[in-house]
Formats: C-alpha cells, sequence, structure tokens
C-alpha cells in the first residue's frame, strides 16, 4: 500500500516512511495541529524537520500534508492558484512518490489541497483540508522584532498595533493598501496572518467548510482554521475591508469576479489577464465560456505563447 | 499643603491624605548582586503634583523610575497605584495584562531618548495614535483628528503629521513623545530626563509646555532629572538621591533654598549662577 511496502516487496532496502517523515515525527506534527485546531488562529510551536527542498519551498505545508495524508487521501497541490508550476508539480510528484497517493489538479476531487497563495475559486466543501505554505506566521513581526514581546502581545490581546500599520497605509496612500497577507482575527481572538494569500481570498476563509491547517517549516509554527470558523479581515469603520476588483473578465474563460493574473504577452506593451486558478479557467473553458483570446486558434498552439500564458 | 511634612514621615496606610495618594511607594529595593541600584525609598505622589527626583549619576534615580513604572522588578517593597476608580491596588500583584494597559492607558513613559519611546518607522500622526488604537478606537478620521489637536498642542505643524520621526529635531521628537503619552489621558506621567540632550532655549520651552500641559490636565508627573534648574521649574516637591538612598525630601523651593543634608548643599553650590 505504502511506498515503503512496494520497496520491500522488490526485495530493496526501504527508502522512506509513508510520506516521507517518520512516524514520531508525524505524531509530534499532528499533536501541534490538533492543538491549532483547538485554539483558532493561535501559533503552535512545532518541531519542524529539514524537508528535502530549501526553506521557502513550502517545508512547512510539506510537513503538515506528510502528517495527515493517508493512502486514500486524493491531493491536489497549487501554487499561485496553478497546478502547473515547478512548486506545485514537484510537491504533487513528492507525495506521488512517498505516499503513494493519487492526485488530481480538479478542486472538487480533492481531499487534501495544499496551497502556495490562493484558495480556490470554488468554495471548498465539508471534508476537503486546505494546507498552505507560510513564510511568516507572525503578522506583527514587521512592527515588533521581538519573538518575546509578540507572544506576549497576542497573549493579551494587545492588537493596536496591527491597525497602527493599516493607518500607516492610509496615511501614505490614501486608502489600505495592504493586498496580500492582509491580517485576519480569528473566532473573535487571534490576529493571523493568513500568509500571502491576495485579499482577495480573505472573505473564502470565512466560515468555511473546509478545514484550513497554515504551516510555516521555517520559522516552525503551525496553526489552524477549523470549519465554519468566523474570520475577520481588520479595517477601520470608515475604511471597511474590501477586496481587489478587476476591470476586465479572464481572457481565456470570461470569468468574472475571479482574481486574475497579469500576463505579458510581448515587449510592445501587449498583455493579457487571466485565471490564477488553472482548474477553474479550464473548467470554464470546457463548459463552453471563451474569453476574448480564447480563440481557437490559441489552443491549437499556433501561437507560441500558449505555454506561458496557460500555465502562470 | 502639608505633604512635604507628610512624605518625610511616611507611615504606611496611616493618615487619610496618604490614603488619597496617587501613588504610594514603600520600602522599594533593588540590588543588582552585591551593589544597591535604589534602597529603601519610600515616597507617595498625590494627584495633579509633579515629583522631581534629583541626584547625580549612578545614584539610583533611573533604577528607581524604572522599579515604580513596573519596568523593572524590585527586589523587595511596594509600589500602590490608585486607579480612577480609587482602588489601590499594588502593581506587582496586578496581572500582566492589567499592568500592560495601565502603562497604555493611565500611566505615560516619555524616555531620555525619543528613539526608545517613539516608533521611528512609522508616522508621527500614527505615532500619536498608537494609544488610541490599542484601546480599541477604530475610525481612522478621528484617530487623525486627535493626533493633529495633539500635534499642534506640542507645536509640531500638522503638516508634519506624515513624517516619520527620524525626519524631526531633537526637540520635536521629544514634543511628539510627550504627545504620543498624553493622548489617552493618562493620570500619571514617568520622564526620565525629559529634556536631556536638548539645547537651552528648547530646554525652556520644552519645560513650559509640560508646565502648561500638567497644569491643564491635572497630570501627576514624576521626573528623573540631574538638571536642578528642570526641578525648580516643574517640580512642586523633590526627592534627593545619593548612592541609592534618599538623603532629603520635601518641597522644591525649600530644598533648593534651604537645603539641610550636606550633599544637598554641595549639589545646589555646584549649579553654576549666570
Amino acid at each position: 500500500m505504502t511506498a515503503l511496502a512496494d520497496m520491500t516487496d522488490t526485495g530493496k532496502l526501504a527508502t522512506y516512511n509513508f510520506a516521507y517523515l517518520d512516524e514520531q515525527t508525524k505524531r509530534m506534527i499532528r499533536r501541534a495541529i490538533l492543538k491549532g485546531i483547538a485554539i483558532p488562529g493561535y501559533q503552535v510551536p512545532f518541531a519542524s524537520r529539514e524537508m528535502p527542498m530549501p526553506y521557502g519551498w513550502g517545508t512547512g505545508g510539506v510537513q503538515v500534508t506528510a502528517a495527515i495524508i493517508g493512502p486514500d487521501d486524493v491531493l491536489k497541490v497549487i501554487d499561485q492558484g496553478a497546478d502547473d508550476t515547478t512548486n506545485a508539480v514537484s510537491i504533487r510528484a513528492f507525495f506521488a512518490k512517498t505516499a503513494g497517493v493519487e492526485t488530481t489538479t480538479a478542486t472538487a476531487e480533492a481531499s487534501i489541497i495544499q496551497t502556495r497563495h490562493r484558495i480556490p475559486e470554488m468554495p471548498l466543501t465539508e471534508g476537503q483540508v486546505l494546507v498552505y505554505q507560510v513564510p511568516i506566521p507572525e503578522p506583527l513581526r514587521f512592527l515588533e522584532p521581538r519573538e518575546t514581546e509578540t507572544r506576549k502581545m497576542h497573549a493579551l490581546e494587545e492588537y493596536g498595533l496591527m491597525h497602527v500599520k493599516l493607518y500607516e497605509d492610509i496615511a501614505r496612500n490614501g486608502h489600505i493598501a495592504t493586498t496580500y497577507a492582509y491580517p485576519v482575527k480569528v473566532e473573535g481572538r487571534y490576529v493571523m496572518d493568513p500568509s500571502p494569500t491576495p485579499k482577495f481570498d480573505n472573505p473564502k476563509m470565512h466560515r468555511s467548510e473546509a478545514l484550513q491547517l497554515f504551516g510555516a517549516g521555517r520559522e516552525k509554527r503551525i496553526y489552524a482554521i477549523p470549519p465554519h470558523t468566523e474570520v475577520v479581515s481588520l479595517d477601520f469603520e470608515d475604511h471597511p475591508f474590501e477586496v481587489q476588483h478587476f476591470d476586465q473578465p479572464c481572457a481565456l474563460c470570461g470569468g468574472e469576479q475571479v482574481y486574475l493574473d497579469e500576463v505579458v504577452l510581448d515587449d510592445r506593451g501587449g498583455r493579457m489577464f487571466v485565471c490564477s486558478d488553472t482548474d477553474h479557467c479550464e473548467n470554464r473553458c470546457a463548459a463552453g465560456h471563451r474569453g476574448e483570446l480564447a480563440g481557437d486558434d490559441l489552443f491549437d498552439g499556433k501561437d507560441k505563447g500558449v505555454e506561458t500564458e496557460a500555465s502562470t | 499643603m502639608s505633604t512635604a511634612e507628610l512624605m518625610e514621615t511616611v507611615q504606611p496606610g496611616v493618615d487619610d491624605q496618604a490614603e488619597a495618594a496617587l501613588l504610594k511607594v514603600e520600602g522599594l529595593t533593588r540590588v543588582y548582586g552585591d551593589r544597591i541600584g535604589c534602597a529603601d525609598v519610600s515616597f507617595s505622589v498625590w494627584p495633579g503634583e509633579v515629583l522631581a527626583i534629583v541626584g547625580e549619576s549612578g545614584s539610583g534615580k533611573t533604577t528607581l523610575l524604572n522599579c515604580i513604572s513596573s519596568r523593572l522588578t524590585p527586589t523587595c517593597g511596594t509600589v500602590h497605584y490608585r486607579s480612577g476608580d480609587g482602588v489601590s491596588s499594588d502593581i506587582f500583584k496586578m496581572s500582566e495584562a492589567n499592568r500592560r494597559r495601565l502603562m497604555r492607558t493611565d500611566w505615560g513613559f516619555v524616555h531620555q531618548n525619543p528613539i526608545d519611546g517613539l516608533r521611528m518607522t512609522v508616522s508621527a500622526g500614527a505615532n500619536v495614535g498608537e494609544r488610541l488604537m490599542a484601546v480599541g478606537d477604530r475610525h481612522y478620521g478621528n484617530i487623525r483628528q486627535t493626533a493633529i489637536e495633539w500635534l499642534g498642542r506640542v507645536e509640531i505643524d500638522a503638516d508634519r503629521i506624515d513624517d516619520q520621526p527620524r525626519a524631526f529635531s531633537g526637540g520635536m521628537r521629544q514634543r511628539l513623545q510627550i504627545a504620543r503619552n498624553l493622548v489617552t489621558g493618562p493620570r500619571l506621567v514617568f520622564m526620565d530626563e525629559p529634556t536631556g540632550g536638548l539645547d537651552v532655549s528648547v530646554q525652556a520651552r520644552l519645560l513650559d509646555l509640560l508646565r502648561g500641559l500638567v497644569s491643564d490636565l491635572g497630570l501627576a508627573v514624576i521626573v528623573v532629572t540631574h538638571d536642578l534648574a528642570v526641578a525648580r521649574l516643574l517640580s512642586d516637591r523633590m526627592i534627593v538621591m545619593k548612592q541609592g538612598r534618599v538623603i532629603e525630601a520635601g518641597l522644591t523651593d525649600r530644598l533648593l533654598d534651604d537645603p539641610r543634608a550636606p550633599y544637598t548643599q554641595l549639589l545646589v553650590s555646584s549649579i553654576l549662577q549666570v
């Protein structure tokens, strides 16, 4: 059933335990996850392991996924919404090899979705788990460099500093210019950094049916948002929280109310805006939706730009 | 007011006037290993009065100030603070949450070096607004309006509100630090050499400003200084420290005009007469 079993069957020495990490490590991570779920938004320290990938490539997310994945799970990995970028492909291949699990690119079919910086456009459902790769888990870090002090501030619920950051934004730019890693308050208690997801995705975290787990490998922190938890983006009364708006629909699928990526087409200023969530975009195209640049000639591959456009 | 006599003979919880004291320090001692930071210091501060703690460098002034403002834990002794609802409690027996809330609402702390008391990477407006946001103000327009008012009160032009304190002169930084501390209407402000490092004319303006604010707001202030002129101008009462101990205490005018302890006489006679 596992990589371990496969290897021993063929008479070779086993190289990996199921899902790479040894069982004691997984146990330790599961304990941190359970604690995180019990205290929504609280950053639980854990003994992060070296993973066969550099920090910043999702070592935290990979450890969380390794700790919760089972042989029956179906794994989807996205990087900036896309299933086919380096990070997503290699993490998916990693678990296909070390855990032998089925992988998918379809959001609806996945039981575990590991993500770097996006929440899928399709609403997640009960039973699904969204695993975030987090670079810096501490929302107060850039204003208060001392870890001892930030932990105390969390403990005593002293979050005035978070609004100082938003105040600075408005004072300098006239509006809250934070567009990603936008701080949220979880269940009325802990202020949390939702990892560098665009603030467009913040409302999707609110009362989500799916379990959301956050792993920061280098910073050795795990935190969680259980299903149906209140997640409120911080704001001012006279400068309420707003998500980004796009002037045009997706150039490939014509989708609106979705998060778009800008793709440079040439060196003469040509550009297009396409869905960041590739699975969502492909589903819409398959259902017959067409954006203005989704001419059939594009999909015939005549235009050499197609590959890069679709994969961004 | 007979506070001078009272202060010199502070008996724990005896007379009624001592009960009304805003801050009551009893037997405060802080040692650093074998060395003494401050030893057996007792005094009270009443609402609306300014107390100066003077003494030469190394006499334990700053240790004492840090202890009574709960920034440092004393080796022994108690500090009782009477909050707005009239309840007097030992600040070292409070929960940390309450103590920290006290420090950002009822108390202020003006550092000698403004860099220690300001957030240098955020604008002046955010510096003033931080305490408001910390106590739950969530209306940008109101916070900004209050910040502008306070900058005006400390004589900083409103058009500097979005500048970072690093662009300010030393005197402006110090005034900004004062505004930042006073914005939540504290009842007790601690000041550690507030005029240190400023030139004489800026010092004079700052002292004038402080006098005005103190009397307008009815603040109680504990100011640590080695500059007797600051003590003379600002304070109602003084205590003189030497080698960690209080050697003389009393009304400022009495103490400066008629110093009794030899050390105080030396200190007073050391002032340069121009």
